[in-house]
């Protein structure tokens, strides 16, 4: 065992989870990497009401688009229709290319860099899914920012070092 | 900080150290593996725990846990206690650091009074310590998706209440980090000693009255005080800005070492200079940092612990001050405040020096040179919402910081630099764009990448009440 696995090991504040890189969140708020898909919401761009539910699931690469009440996104044909394009786009800003690949199992070559080149390395065709659960989980994302800001301390946050990678 | 005491602090560590390490280890191998499968080896490693422990008051229980643990009949109480034996051992682990770094800074600390009794609370922590029983069972080696999504529930509950933020924000960053790393088994190595460290902090606060929160018989303070530096935590869904300061009381009395915090619940999107827009309530906070100003305060509740309970209408912008100067005069003779018994832990180490007078040695790991010590530089905790960088560090001549212990070494955590830049003197703080970024490069940056606090807010109106 070399000193850097030994330090990771004994360190009470090893970096686990690199932070998200920042990215502009109008067109598409919420994307995770989570219950084996890569998921989110993608607003629409007529209706302010209106978001859509977007995935891609890493066994067999399957996708599915639809709106919040779970109508079938127009776009959706024999290919990716637009929201899973920017799904695509947003995730690769996110988290990088390669957290994204390894994480779909999508097998990218060295040069790939954006969304399009990840939608390429894809084999599935259109899947149901479950759109309800991942809207769900949006607005359970968003209720972080409906609690209260807290004046009393938290030591357990010492954990938990703000660092600068997300630059 | 001095060079021949910090020669010395950095030379000796405290009698006992590695040995205390290496019994923590063998339990933190044990949660690796998971309690199904301990074998005779970390069945042993269990009882060398309890050992430790055994001239305490947990000793017996402990040695009861850990025999119990190794014949596969675990209850809750029993890995409370093991929780506890090993939050014993870094305690005093923590106490033998802290006093060398005392002793090291010729710092006269407050001593602990001891802690009034909780009063009788409600137990709103029955799933969150079913579900540490699972993980310690499994294992680390044994965490899957399911495993990981089992605790959504139990987290979405603790944090609808704000009494209960603390172990709300542990748990939380602690499933964060599984479900990332899910499955664990095909991980090369797992960050051990850190998911052990989070493990029994939540097996130990999921007991009513643990963190009891601010009782009416705090005292309060009033008087000047002058922030030197700014440390930020911060996981996916919680950020946490700890401004460490001088406190000069009303009424003549001798200064004082404080932190005052602010925290919010964030989303994993929300990074960088954007973290401050969730505390657009704080003004008169923010302003001082940004402004390096002084705070006239009056009235803030000031814990044992050190903690300056913040109200923003409690407190006035004052004139404005150097850091560098006020941490020369005002460092040294300042009190600093008794560690809360629970709090004892070496991460919570976090001493404010200021360092002038040295030399950098450049390389994979920066450091200062104060004559003969040389003392490392943690780069990895200059946060990405202020305009520290590692190069800025790597040019300075005098540094605010916050000395820390971790992974067997002591690290200098920079708030603040002076350097040379070009040959001109630059300033730098951790606080510096809490009312918004200075550089104008970054400035351009988040304009293009607009406000994603409004962006998201804006959603949430839309989308939650409907």
């Amino acid at each position: 065992m070399d000193a850097d696995t030994t330090a990771w090991e004994s360190s009470s504040v090893a970096r686990v989870v690199p932070p998200a890189r920042p990215r502009k969140l109008a067109k598409v708020p919420f994307v995770e990497l989570a219950e084996g898909r890569l998921q989110g919401v993608v607003s629409s761009g007529s209706d302010i009401d209106r978001v859509y539910v977007s995935s891609i699931a890493a066994a067999g690469h399957g996708y599915n688009c639809s709106t919040n009440n779970n109508r079938p996104c127009g776009g959706l044909g024999g290919a990716p229709c637009k929201h899973l394009r920017a799904l695509a786009d947003e995730a690769v800003l996110q988290y990088g290319i390669e957290r994204v690949a390894r994480y779909l199992r999508a097998d990218v070559d060295g040069a790939a860099s954006t969304g399009a080149d990840l939608i390429a390395a894809l084999s599935g065709g259109r899947e149901p899914a479950p759109a309800a659960i991942v809207f769900s989980r949006f607005l359970r994302h968003l209720t972080y920012l409906e609690l209260p800001v807290t004046t009393e301390p938290i030591p357990e946050l010492h954990w938990f070092p703000a660092t600068g990678a997300a630059r | 900080m001095l060079a021949t005491p910090l020669k010395e602090l950095l030379d000796q560590a405290p009698d006992g150290l590695p040995e205390a390490f290496a019994v923590v280890g063998g339990f933190d191998d044990a949660l690796v593996h998971g309690l199904a499968r301990l074998g005779e080896e970390r069945a042993a490693a269990l009882s060398a725990l309890a050992g430790a422990v055994a001239a305490t008051p947990l000793g017996e229980r402990a040695a009861d846990a850990a025999a119990k643990a190794a014949a596969g009949s675990v209850t809750d109480d029993d890995l409370a206690v093991l929780a506890g034996a090993r939050a014993a051992l870094l305690g005093a682990a923590h106490d033998a650091l802290l006093d060398s770094l005392d002793t090291a800074l010729g710092r006269t600390r407050a001593p602990l009074e001891p802690a009034a009794a909780a009063p009788p609370a409600a137990d709103p922590f029955a799933g969150a310590r079913s579900w540490l029983r699972e993980l310690a069972i499994a294992g680390w080696r044994g965490v899957d998706h399911d495993l990981v999504a089992a605790a959504g529930q139990t987290i979405e509950a603790l944090l609808d209440e704000p009494r209960l933020r603390r172990q709300a924000a542990l748990l939380d960053g602690l499933a964060a980090e599984l479900r990332a790393c899910c499955p664990v088994a095909a991980m090369p190595r797992p960050p051990v000693r850190r998911w052990a460290d989070l493990w029994t902090r939540a097996l130990l606060f999921a007991r009513p009255g643990a963190a009891p929160g601010i009782g009416e018989d705090v005292p309060s303070v009033s008087g000047r005080l002058f922030v030197l530096g700014v440390d930020v935590h911060e996981h996916a869904t919680a950020v946490q800005v700890q401004a460490h300061g001088v406190l000069e009381p009303a009424g003549g009395e001798p200064p004082r070492l404080v932190r005052t915090s602010v925290a919010a619940a964030k989303v994993d999107t929300i990074v960088g200079p954007a973290l401050w827009r969730l505390f657009g309530g704080y003004p008169v906070l923010l302003g001082a940092l940004a402004g390096r100003h002084a705070l006239e305060v009056t009235g803030l509740p000031l814990l044992a612990s050190g903690d300056l309970i913040w109200h923003d209408d409690r407190a006035v912008a004052g004139e404005p001050f150097d850091p560098f100067a006020v941490a020369r005069i005002r460092l040294a003779g300042a009190l600093a405040p008794a560690v809360p018994a629970l709090d004892r832990h070496p991460v919570r180490i976090a001493e404010p020096v200021l360092a002038e007078d040295y030399t950098i040695e450049r390389g994979e790991r920066p450091a200062l040179r104060l004559g003969e010590a040389r003392l490392e530089f943690d780069l990895d905790r200059l946060p990405s919402c202020g305009p520290l960088t590692p190069e800025l560090v790597a040019a300075s001549t005098a540094c605010i910081g916050l000395v820390r212990w971790d992974a067997g070494r002591w690290l200098l955590q920079p708030l603040a630099v002076a350097a040379t830049v070009k040959r001109k003197p630059v300033v730098a703080h951790g606080g510096e764009w809490a009312t918004g970024p200075t550089d104008p490069k970054v400035v351009k940056a988040e304009a293009r990448s607009g406000d994603a606090v409004a962006v998201l807010r804006e959603r949430a109106g839309r989308l939650l009440r409907r």
